[in-house]
């Protein structure tokens, strides 16, 4: 028996090494993926293009307009702009913000303690608007406090704000853990349906069952692989997020990799769940890319936020795996939290789990139909 | 003992219950080499399915090796090779690959019956480090056929193993099959080729999910009832139509470059008033002969009736 799992699995091994195609999404997947999000799709602002009309030329106004070009976030743009038409500017798409700074700006400061400015951003793209704005906000801010550096008010409230966990705000950690969900539920779901259903479409699940090798090892075999290669890209993508994006893992590294066996698991189950179902490779395909990926990148959390979401579709959430696996990933890398802090979820997952074994285990039939 | 028993079984498919296999009783002795001949859909592939256990029938009885089809399963499993119809192996293994998994698969070793596969796997040996998509057709059966026969099985159930194969290997598959039978192993095959139904040593004709008749090649032959004549003529699509209208023609078919032709009523004058009325309706080159009739013939004949 253990000679015939032996030589199965290696059979396994044998499918996929030998296949160029499978190889490069099994290992290719995460790693683009993590350089993608990594690297180019990020919701942080940088550089956005501001326009400033300064109608004041005084001290101050150079002062603020100093202050801008100073910061990351802006780049001011000068040429090829014409002054007297913002709205063309917009219109064009040249810039995404604008300063007004009225002509009396020093003048009003000065002697009437209030001055205004004007902000005028693109709401097109409502998010992009809302962060320059804000942006622009606290720099004026801060320039206010510069310039009232010797007077004193009488009231004066100065909330300290410290954000934990991720102090400079990175977008990598949010989806390093998603990448992670997602990546191991593309890999086991897919190649494991695709595997086992390839095996119906070329008739060897035939010769399979009729041979005295027992029908459950046959599951046990071809899921193993799969177990182990997913074990190893969870292994690429942290060593890529530790030396490439500089997201240590704060947590205990053993307690991430027995949650990651857990939750591979149960993408395994999954996967023979759908591979009973279907019998060619590109309904399994399809299924495995519509019925699992898209509900891990909408109900896992990591892309929206699922306090925002409505009532019922909060429900749904509850039972993707990916959610739970995606809120333990990332207690235990960002957050650095141990077992005690996960035991909930860890509970959820493993019951999902068991449930999804069991049915996937149950509808394996030892027959054709 | 029979190696094989039907007793009334039948299979449907889905909800419409779809009638694939209707009420099939026959019986197979041991060391026997049976074919199952019909056309595509006929229900050959679902008897397969249903005798390697691989189906659950809807009604009826049958045991193999003795051993009941539906309780002894398990039992039933190890002592069968079955090689299913669109079998094509690993194809991203190698020759040998493919033989050591099977045979390990089925808890045995290539070592240990090497001695059933020697002639065959002689034939593909200098290949075998060769990966089994790459190989032929002819080639392709044979590892097959060596993959099926590995655990030295006592009933070996091939669906359909020639399809898709050219002449010569199919002629060389059959001399293995010969061999293989003085080896006491039961065979039991499907084809949709009429030709290799006269290598078997019984026949069943099956249809529509029904059996119409099983017996000796040479006894379906005999059975025939009519005397046929295979006829030719120069312009042949109309030499057909004309047939086909007489009021004295039983069946009428083109065989390659031949018709074959039955009547109702014969006399010795039969085939020269054919003639007479041929030449009347401006056919020309008629030539008219009686022949022994084939299997086919048999089989367009049982479906007429």
């Amino acid at each position: 028996m253990k000679k015939q799992l032996f030589i199965f699995i290696r059979k396994e091994f044998a499918h996929v090494m030998r296949d160029s195609k499978t190889l490069l999404v099994l290992f290719g997947l995460p790693i683009v993926q993590i350089l993608i999000f990594g690297f180019a799709l990020t919701n942080e602002v940088k550089n956005a293009k501001i326009m400033v009309v300064d109608r004041a030329h005084d001290v101050y106004s150079q002062q603020l307009i100093r202050k801008i070009e100073a910061s990351r976030y802006f780049e001011i743009k000068t040429d090829g702009i014409s002054n007297s038409n913002i709205e063309e500017n917009f219109k064009a798409g040249a810039i995404k913000v604008a300063l007004i700074i009225p002509s009396n700006f020093n003048q009003n400061l000065l002697h009437e303690n209030a001055a205004e400015l004007r902000i005028v951003a693109d709401a097109s793209d409502p998010n992009t608007a809302n962060t320059l704005t804000n942006y622009l906000s606290s720099i004026i801010m801060d320039f206010q406090n510069e310039v009232n550096i010797h007077t004193t008010l009488p009231y004066k409230i100065i909330p300290e704000i410290r954000m934990l966990y991720n102090p400079q705000l990175k977008g990598v950690h949010n989806f390093v853990p998603g990448v992670m969900a997602l990546v191991l539920m593309l890999v086991c779901v897919m190649m494991t349906a695709i595997s086992i259903v390839k095996e119906k479409e070329t008739g060897t699940m035939e010769i399979l069952l009729v041979s005295p090798f027992k029908p459950i090892l046959v599951l046990i075999s071809k899921v193993i692989p799969y177990l182990i290669l997913s074990l190893v890209n969870v292994c690429t993508i942290l060593l890529l997020s530790v030396f490439v994006l500089n997201l240590p893992v704060n947590g205990s590294l053993l307690l991430l990799f027995a949650e990651s066996t857990l939750f591979i698991i149960t993408c395994l189950s999954i996967g023979v769940f759908i591979s009973v179902k279907t019998d060619s490779q590109q309904t399994a395909m399809l299924i495995s890319m519509m019925g699992m990926m898209l509900p891990t990148i909408l109900f896992s959390g990591f892309m929206f936020p699922i306090e925002n979401m409505p009532l019922p579709l909060q429900i749904v959430s509850n039972i993707i795996p990916s959610k739970w696996y995606y809120v333990i990933v990332k207690s235990i890398m960002i957050k650095g939290l141990g077992f005690s802090a996960i035991w909930k979820e860890t509970l959820i997952l493993f019951f999902i789990t068991i449930i999804l074994t069991g049915i996937s285990l149950k509808s394996f039939k030892i027959r054709l139909a | 003992m029979k190696a094989v028993e039907l007793n009334e079984i039948s299979k449907t498919y889905g909800k419409e219950k779809t009638l694939a296999v209707d009420a099939v009783s026959f019986s197979i002795d041991e060391g026997e080499l049976f074919g199952l001949i019909g056309p595509d859909g006929a229900g050959k592939t679902s008897i397969f399915r249903i005798l390697t256990t691989l189906l659950i029938p809807d009604g009826g009885s049958a045991t193999v090796d003795g051993l009941e089809l539906v309780k002894d399963y398990k039992k039933i499993r190890s002592r069968i090779g079955y090689m299913p119809g669109k079998f094509s192996l690993y194809q991203d293994l190698t020759i040998e690959e493919n033989l050591n998994f099977f045979a390990t698969v089925f808890g045995t070793t290539v070592e240990e019956n090497f001695e059933l596969i020697r002639d065959i796997y002689v034939q593909i040996e200098p290949f075998k480090t060769r990966r089994a998509g790459k190989l032929s057709g002819g080639m392709k059966q044979k590892l097959a056929l060596c993959c099926a026969l590995i655990h030295e099985p006592k009933i070996l159930f091939l669906d359909e193993p020639t399809t898709g194969v050219d002449p010569v290997s199919r002629k060389e598959f059959w001399e293995m099959l010969k061999r293989l039978k003085s080896k006491n192993i039961t065979i039991v095959v499907s084809t949709p080729y009429m030709d290799e139904a006269a290598l078997c040593d019984r026949i069943g004709l099956i249809q529509n999910g029904k059996m119409l008749s099983i017996d000796k090649p040479d006894e379906i032959i005999k059975s025939y009832q009519n005397k046929l004549y295979q006829i030719k003529a120069l312009n042949k699509y109309a030499l057909l139509k004309d047939l086909r209208a007489m009021e004295n023609t039983l069946n009428c078919f083109t065989f390659g470059e031949y018709l074959h032709i039955s009547f109702k009523y014969e006399s010795d004058k039969t085939s020269i008033e054919l003639i007479n009325s041929l030449t009347s309706l401006g056919h020309s080159q008629i030539e008219i002969r009686e022949i022994t009739p084939g299997i086919e013939d048999c089989f367009i004949q049982l479906l007429k009736n």
